[in-house]
């Protein structure tokens, strides 16, 4: 990536709780109490059930959402509403299906680029993403995993402080997901933004992460909404080795804080 | 290709009617007689051009009507399908407006602002605006709210929201619309111009009725159904401009 990139910007959630209304008028909350602080240009992978608040919590820091509690910070400021300083890539595809994939990539260039830098960047993210061949298809035409890394490049095209992806690679079979993981490090390493992820996997969490969030109900306090169970530190350099034997302890934490069983014995 | 058999066919037949005199020429003239009667209108020494001159002047102030009012219709269906607001103070007074059938608008027109272009134009803009109003409006309300919040999170706001994401999105529906202010637009023409008008399509209509001229009511029909249909066509051309252009 030769453009210049937009430094990467330090998150922070304060005390952040988020209700919504149910059909019957009563509010239920959904995200309570979350206290997290992202270094600038740190990778945290967010961890939890399903329903369990994960793309609320992404919402809330994008500004698309705002917090009933708490405060969410970028760079030591509140995120305004629909903040510029992060760009998403969301949960759907979300694709204009009247345009092109490559003029649904180029939509998330930052406001004013030149029309030649801005065309030399949408043409090299979809080179990485695998879809040079999709250029001038519309979503219609394209798979789902192809539109998701569509959605993808394009909020790697903002090249924002703060990149939130919503389960990014949910629709990718696993060949290609593990490709595109690499290929977010990579990116990541050029232009280290600020990175906030929602996933499913665990092994993904583990491979791409500096610190994973478990996400989810206190089992003594059932109903009372979301809040952050643990915090993981995974330990060692990027790229990781899947089967070091902290990370294969990690993993089994994690999924037995999912509540699956990991049937991993321990070394003594 | 196969759009133009019927209209062969039925020319021909036509053709054959007349030829074998079924019908009583000042009851159904034959093609050649409307042809002729064209020729005559064009080349009539006292008015030259007369022909001309009234497709010139229809097509004009069905032009002018409707893009005036399809513009108006544009400006309101965007409002109101998009601000709560703007429906709650818009939506009723522009229903009862439109429950007026337009034509009922033509006296206090004349009235008001005379006898030549001003009343057929501004009728004509009445009948286009409801249209392209309507179906905007409501396909406006239905665009999927995740699209638009992509817009929104991509910052775009309000205009540019409007032209990235809304209006493309409801794209058909907008040229469902026009298609109908176009249809609304030459009714309305052909209904002014047969009220109050010395020169025009429905003027030759209501002159040739008068002087019971078959030939140049045929004459003055084919007019109309041609220069609608092309104009139609245009509006098929726009869309896949816009499509190019969205696209
Ligand atoms: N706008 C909204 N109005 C009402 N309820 C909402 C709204 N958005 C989210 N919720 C509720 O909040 C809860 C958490 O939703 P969220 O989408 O954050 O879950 P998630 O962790 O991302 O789940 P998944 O893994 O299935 O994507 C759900 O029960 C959902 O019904
Ligand atoms: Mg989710």
């Amino acid at each position: 990536m030769s453009n210049v990139s937009a430094p990467a910007l330090r998150v922070s959630l304060r005390s952040v709780a988020r209700r919504f209304e149910q059909p019957d008028g009563s509010q239920r909350t959904v995200l309570r109490d979350i206290e997290l602080d992202i270094r600038a240009g740190e990778i945290v992978a967010i961890l939890g059930p399903s329903g369990g608040g994960k793309s609320t919590m992404l919402r809330l820091v994008s500004g698309l959402d705002r917090a009933d509690a708490g405060r969410v910070e970028i760079d030591g400021t509140p995120v305004a509403e629909v903040d510029q300083r992060s760009a998403v890539a969301f949960q759907e595809p979300r694709l204009l299906p009247w345009r092109t994939v490559e003029r649904n990539v180029r939509l998330g260039l930052p406001r004013g680029t030149e029309p030649a830098a801005g065309r030399a960047r949408v043409a090299e993210l979809l080179r990485l993403m695998q879809l040079d061949a999709a250029v001038s298809l519309r979503p219609r035409q394209i798979s789902g995993g192809m539109a998701q890394r569509a959605s993808l490049a394009r909020a790697l095209a903002r090249n924002p402080g703060v990149l939130l992806l919503d389960e990014p690679f949910g629709a990718l079979d696993a060949l290609t997901r593990l490709t595109m993981q690499d290929l977010l490090l990579e990116v990541h390493a050029v232009e280290p933004a600020t990175i906030l992820l929602v996933t499913h996997d665990v092994d993904e969490a583990l491979v791409l992460a500096d610190r994973i969030v478990l996400l989810g109900e206190t089992p003594d306090a059932p109903g009372t909404g979301s809040t952050i169970r643990t915090i993981l530190h995974v330990p060692g350099e990027r790229p990781r080795d899947r089967a070091a034997a902290a990370i294969v302890e990690l993993r089994s934490l994690l999924l037995e804080g999912l509540g699956v069983p990991s049937h991993h014995v321990s070394a003594p | 290709m196969g759009g133009g058999i019927l209209p062969v066919a039925l020319l021909i037949v036509w053709w054959a009617v007349t030829a074998a005199q079924l019908l009583p020429s000042y009851r159904l003239p034959s093609p050649a007689a409307v042809v002729q009667a064209a020729v005559d209108l064009q080349t009539n020494p006292l008015y030259p051009g007369a022909l001309f001159r009234d497709i010139a002047i229809s097509v004009q102030r069905v032009i002018l009507g409707f893009l005036i009012g399809s513009l108006i219709g544009l400006v309101l269906g965007s409002l109101v399908g998009l601000s709560r607001t703007a429906e709650i103070l818009l939506g009723p007074l522009l229903g009862a407006i439109r429950a007026v059938p337009s034509l009922a608008w033509m006296p206090l027109l004349l009235l008001y602002l005379g006898i030549f272009e001003p009343p057929k134009i501004v009728l004509i803009t009445i009948g286009a605006i409801f249209p392209v109003f309507t179906t905007l409006s409501t396909a406006l309300r239905h665009v999927d709210p995740h699209l638009v919040e992509v817009g929104r999170a991509f910052g775009l706001r309000r205009f540019e929201l409007l032209t990235t994401v809304q209006l493309p999105a409801v794209l058909p529906s907008l040229v469902a619309g026009l298609r109908l202010a176009l249809a609304q637009s030459w009714l309305f023409l052909v209904a002014a111009e047969l009220i109050s008008s010395s020169i025009g399509l429905g003027y030759l209509l209501s002159d040739s009725q008068n002087n019971s001229r078959v030939d140049r009511l045929f004459l003055a029909i084919i007019l109309l159904a041609i220069l609608g249909k092309s104009t139609d066509a245009l509006i098929g051309l726009l869309e896949r401009r816009l499509l190019k252009r969205w696209g």
